[in-house]
């Protein structure tokens, strides 16, 4: 009987959500501030990813609250998992020969990438958040093949506040230079240049190293800890 | 075009199903990441490239392996 109703209600919800969705056209702009950011964005920014134009520029407050929120939940984490810690280092097995030389050779390349990603955040697809996690990707290898090689807290906590201090202090002296929090103070130059759109690479390379060492700080956290 | 957004979507089904029937909780995991990947190669086709890389570097590489570590620290079989 539970199991009919539980049937029931999916359909139901299924339903109202599919009704509700077939109603909006599907691929068509629907409003008019998408509109102006696709035609204006590498006018206004400079930034020739109009993804990275809105993330940073028009809803850069926004982005500021989203890397808190990644801030708070990786601090949250570290307090959860220190409060339990363990007596001493783990017993773990030497990783094989494969995974040692394949680890080493493409940590490097991973974080190469991983700059790459969110240095040209402003031209190509990608960010500071997506190189962040393509860097903590390239460290959770560096766990997974060669354990001796560990990363250092302190470093790491001084990247984090770094970034976040950098992101904070470039978007109060918009303010001081200007009306607004996150003003583009600095001269836009030419789209599709590596040194152009003011303010906007640095801000995601700040985002890049406080996100990529966050997530990194969370899988050190979750290995050495727990 | 067509077919392979459609093969994708039947394959995010198959996975999102296999990760909540299996019993083994390591091959849950990896059902679930397989989800996250045809997502992002979804989003990709879908011409939406930050989102694509989001989604596979975080969904498929970095949550995956947070379950797994998790798992490693309790049962891996469920009951």
């Amino acid at each position: 009987m539970r199991r009919i109703i539980s049937i029931l209600l999916l359909v139901i919800v299924a339903l109202g959500i599919s009704q509700s969705l077939a109603k909006i056209p599907f691929g068509v702009p629907k409003t008019k501030v998408g509109r102006h950011y696709i035609n204006e964005g590498v006018k206004e920014t400079g930034a020739t990813n109009i993804v990275t134009s809105v993330v940073v520029s028009y809803r850069g407050f926004d982005t500021l609250g989203e890397v808190t929120v990644l801030f708070i939940a990786a601090i949250g984490l570290g307090a959860v998992l220190t409060a339990g810690a363990r007596e001493g280092p783990r017993k773990t097995r030497p990783a094989s020969l494969v995974l040692y030389t394949g680890c080493r050779l493409l940590f490097p390349l991973i974080l190469v990438f991983g700059t790459y990603v969110f240095i040209h955040g402003h031209l190509t697809p990608g960010g500071g958040f997506q190189g962040g996690a393509i860097i903590a990707s390239g460290f959770l290898l560096i766990y997974l093949g060669c354990r001796e090689r560990r990363i250092s807290r302190a470093a790491s906590n001084l990247a984090e506040s770094l970034g976040g201090l950098v992101f904070v202090v470039i978007g109060l002296l918009g303010l001081g230079f200007g009306d607004y929090f996150l003003l583009n103070f600095l001269p836009k130059g030419t789209a599709n240049a590596l040194f152009s759109a003011g303010i906007i690479p640095i801000i995601y390379i700040a985002i890049g190293v406080k996100v990529g060492s966050e997530l990194a700080g969370i899988i050190d956290n979750l290995i050495e800890e727990s | 075009m067509t077919f392979l957004a459609l093969f994708l979507v039947l394959l995010m089904l198959v996975g999102a199903v296999a990760a909540s029937v299996f019993k083994d909780l390591i091959s849950a995991v990896i059902a679930a990441a397989l989800v996250s990947l045809a997502a992002s190669i979804l989003f990709y086709l879908l011409q939406a490239p930050d989102v694509a890389m989001a989604e596979a570097a975080i969904g498929a590489a970095l949550t995956a392996a947070i379950f797994i570590i998790a798992i490693s620290r309790t049962k891996r079989y469920e009951e």
